[in-house]
């Protein structure tokens, strides 16, 4: 046993140096230089400031703006520094609440809406944080956002072909939109 | 009903997967055998100086006893040096955003997690844990358990391999070699993708961000002692409060990410793990992370195939395991895309199926698959909630788990755990035609029957026990969040997550309270230890065996039948030790969801 000691705690430190501080530090370095904006986050800047990530959904519920996945961080929605989902069961009482109280506020805000309401938009994403929603989910807001900006629908839908990614290599993932992209160029089409 | 697009999927993830474990698999032999190579031509002098540094003798091996002595005490020091860097955190540096130090049983639970492979996480990444104990604990940990699953196995394939031998290989070379010649450099290359791809790594403090629009939500009232206050009737006191700052967590996030997926470890840096978009930020990586969680234990197949010098045993192996995950996976996103019949009553359009809980740019197929890969690969993590799963989606990662992690399973684990269900196959086998069973030349004795029923049996006792104990004790039950039948699945999910080494979990439970961080502690322990040991100790028995020649009354162990019965013997003991369990749990739920 005693023979087992010393190359235990001597390998112990030395392989810890190479995996946890070599490591590391040359991934960052390597991500710093190749790929910058990522390794910090993938910021948008606007006039020099920074506000929001490309990456992490920010909490919309102006009905000018449209909305993103319902989100279970606390205490208040889309906290950055709370990533969570819901974890409601499909029967706890809870979920189909929470549901409720969405499709009410999406109707309250445009009550000649007849349209399916997608289901990505009515539900709690699994980080809180989700960016996106689904084309759909987009589709469905477009006439609210028209009327209360006083803009042509055309318009709206225009921008959301444009903010519309595809899978990627047509085969990874789900068609999607960035909702903070996406409202802020609306923001940006309305000033002109 | 899965979509044109899920069977793509599916299809694309198998193809790329067999074609990267052959030469991935060929090589690891090789390393493992040490055999020269391009790589250890590169590596050898920093090898070399390790041992010297080290005074380890790479050419002196060890008998099996030796062995596990050498692994345990490798992951104790693992353990200890995670629990401390906790207990401490708050005055070492880098950790720029004044993390406290962490309660004494959180720090328990969280060694042992990550000591185990389990990376359980009872704790919330982004609030709870500075960048030195992501770094210097956790991700080396991350290295560490990896490299040891994959040792135990490949010691064990050793025992197959020679015969009338008393060593199974030097622990601390094959440690050195697996983390230096194989965990390293797919890492390095591997997270510089997951940066490419929005994956941050950076050693910032979190950024502070004015978002568009000014949210107001209820803050909880907290008394002088930082609980919420209630009322009378038990409600919490809100007031009303505003931002319109959004707070950027950041961190050296690629670098722990690879290695996390790479050796199914799977304890996110944020809470929300690969659902997070600083985790997982696009379906590419999500794929190139569910490639990577079944890499390492699809290609160890293959490198058991060479070592034993039949590469057909390999193929029957990795042939069984992709069966059954194959069905695994068809099964979750079926029912992920048939969606909550709930919402569907409120007028919710279903057709992009189970929504809750997962990110729209995953959607089903995703999820459904990703959920599948995870809970057969012992790794953990998730890019969806399971615990908002529908009954049968959820039921998928839960009856994963109860097979044993051996279906690809963790690295190394999944396969030592898959020979010693291959034993016990041969010997059911023998029973029923009355002959003694052999397997890969090597006669099962009395000795490593007993070994593999231990081997097999202390992962349920512990499932088992735990969730009982737990259901009835009052600390147990004061801390599941959802009621009725899905709240036992609760609790059965967390026990099989944890004695499995697994470490996802349906997150509904409040499982960072001193009863649950000290059960599942234990039941990770030993559903890690208890397993490597007898295996090791198979190893040893195997490897002083005689090889007997094979003879006309010798079953073949590469054809189609052997690998029906091996899936067999794994359904038919996952399901002999779970099914009352299950009962109780996402059956009754699912007939309660679609009555």
């Amino acid at each position: 046993m005693k023979t087992l000691f010393r190359p235990a705690i001597s390998l112990f430190i030395l392989l810890t140096l190479i995996t946890g501080i070599v490591y590391p530090l040359l991934v960052a370095g390597i991500g710093k230089a190749v790929f910058p904006d990522q390794a910090a986050g993938s910021l948008i800047v606007k006039d020099g400031k920074p506000v929001g990530s490309k990456l992490i959904g920010q909490n919309f519920s102006d009905p000018k703006y449209f909305w993103g996945r319902l989100s279970a961080t606390g205490p208040y929605p889309y906290n950055g520094s709370a990533s969570s989902g819901s974890n409601l069961g499909p029967l706890n009482p809870a979920l189909t609440d929470a549901v409720k109280a969405r499709i009410d506020a999406l109707k309250a805000a445009d009550p000649g809406n007849k349209l399916p309401i997608p289901v990505d938009l009515v539900t709690a994403s699994g980080s809180g944080l989700d960016p996106h929603i689904s084309p759909a989910a987009a589709v469905y807001q477009v006439e609210r956002i028209a009327r209360l900006r006083g803009i042509k629908a055309a318009t709206v839908v225009g921008l959301v072909d444009r903010h519309t990614e595809s899978r990627q290599f047509g085969i990874f993932g789900e068609p999607r939109i960035n909702v903070l992209s996406l409202n802020l160029a609306l923001d940006q089409s309305s000033k002109q | 009903m899965m979509t044109t697009h899920a069977w793509l999927l599916l299809g694309l993830y198998l193809l790329i997967l067999l074609l990267l474990a052959k030469p991935l698999g060929v090589y690891m032999a090789n390393v493992m055998e040490g055999k020269s190579s391009w790589a250890r031509r590169l590596g050898g002098p920093i090898e070399n100086l390790i041992y010297r540094l080290c005074g380890v003798k790479k050419d002196e091996e060890m008998g099996w006893l030796p062995y596990t002595l050498a692994i345990l005490l490798f992951n104790l020091l693992g353990a200890l040096t995670v629990y401390c860097l906790q207990r401490l955190q708050l005055w070492l540096p880098l950790n720029p955003q004044a993390l406290a130090n962490i309660s004494a049983d959180s720090s328990f639970n969280t060694a042992i997690s990550f000591a185990t492979n389990t990376n359980w996480q009872g704790y919330s990444g982004e609030s709870t844990m500075s960048y030195l104990t992501q770094m210097l604990g956790l991700a080396v940990q991350n290295f560490f358990s990896a490299a040891t699953g994959i040792v135990v196995v490949i010691a064990l394939i050793r025992g197959f391999a020679r015969h009338t031998a008393k060593t199974i290989g030097n622990a601390w070379v094959d440690l050195t070699r697996i983390t230096l010649y194989v965990l390293l450099p797919i890492s390095l290359v591997y997270a510089v993708f997951l940066v490419g791809q929005g994956v941050i790594q950076n050693f910032d403090a979190y950024k502070d961000v004015t978002t568009l629009e000014v949210t107001k939500y209820d803050n909880p009232k907290n008394g002088p002692d930082g609980q919420p206050l209630k009322d009378d009737k038990g409600v919490v006191i809100t007031e009303s409060a505003e931002t319109q700052t959004q707070t950027l967590p950041m961190g050296p996030v690629a670098s722990q990410e690879a290695i996390k997926m790479l050796g199914t470890n799977g304890g996110g840096i944020f809470n929300a793990n690969s659902a997070h978009p600083y985790e997982n930020p696009t379906p590419l990586a999500n794929f190139i992370q569910m490639l990577s969680i079944f890499l390492i234990p699809a290609a160890l197949c293959i490198a058991f195939g060479r070592m034993v010098g039949d590469m057909r045993q390999g193929w029957a192996v990795l042939i069984a395991m992709t069966l059954m995950f194959v069905v695994m996976a068809i099964t979750a996103m079926h029912f992920e895309q048939q969606g909550n019949p709930l919402l569907g009553q409120l007028g919710v359009d279903m057709s992009a199926g189970n929504m809750e809980g997962k990110e729209a740019r995953f959607g089903i197929s995703e999820s459904g698959l990703f959920a599948t890969i995870t809970t057969l690969a012992s790794c953990g993590a998730v890019n969806a909630m399971h615990d908002s799963f529908t009954p049968m989606g959820g039921f998928v990662p839960l009856w994963n788990m109860m097979l044993g992690e051996v279906v690809f399973g963790g690295v190394g684990t999944g396969l030592y755990g898959m020979l010693v269900f291959a034993i016990m196959a041969v010997f059911i086998a023998g029973l029923m035609i009355g002959r003694t069973p052999e397997y890969l030349g090597k006669k099962i004795e009395a000795y490593d029957m007993k070994m593999v029923s231990i081997a097999i049996l202390v992962t349920p006792l512990l499932v088992l026990a735990g969730t009982a104990i737990a259901v009835m004790a009052a600390d147990g039950r004061a801390t599941i969040y959802n009621p009725g039948a899905h709240g036992f699945s609760e609790v059965l999910y967390a026990f099989t997550s944890a004695a499995n080494n697994n470490g996802s979990a349906f997150a509904g439970l409040g499982a960072n309270t001193p009863f649950y961080n000290v059960m599942l502690g234990i039941a990770m322990w030993f559903g890690r230890f208890g397993v490597i040991v007898p295996v090791l100790a198979i190893a040893g028995s195997l490897a002083a065996k005689k090889r007997i020649a094979v003879t006309a009354g010798t079953m073949p162990t590469h054809g189609p039948l052997f690998v029906m019965l091996l899936i067999g013997t794994v359904v038919l003991i996952g399901a002999l030790n779970y099914v009352p369990a299950l009962a109780l749990g996402p059956v009754v739920e699912h007939l309660m969801l679609w009555k």
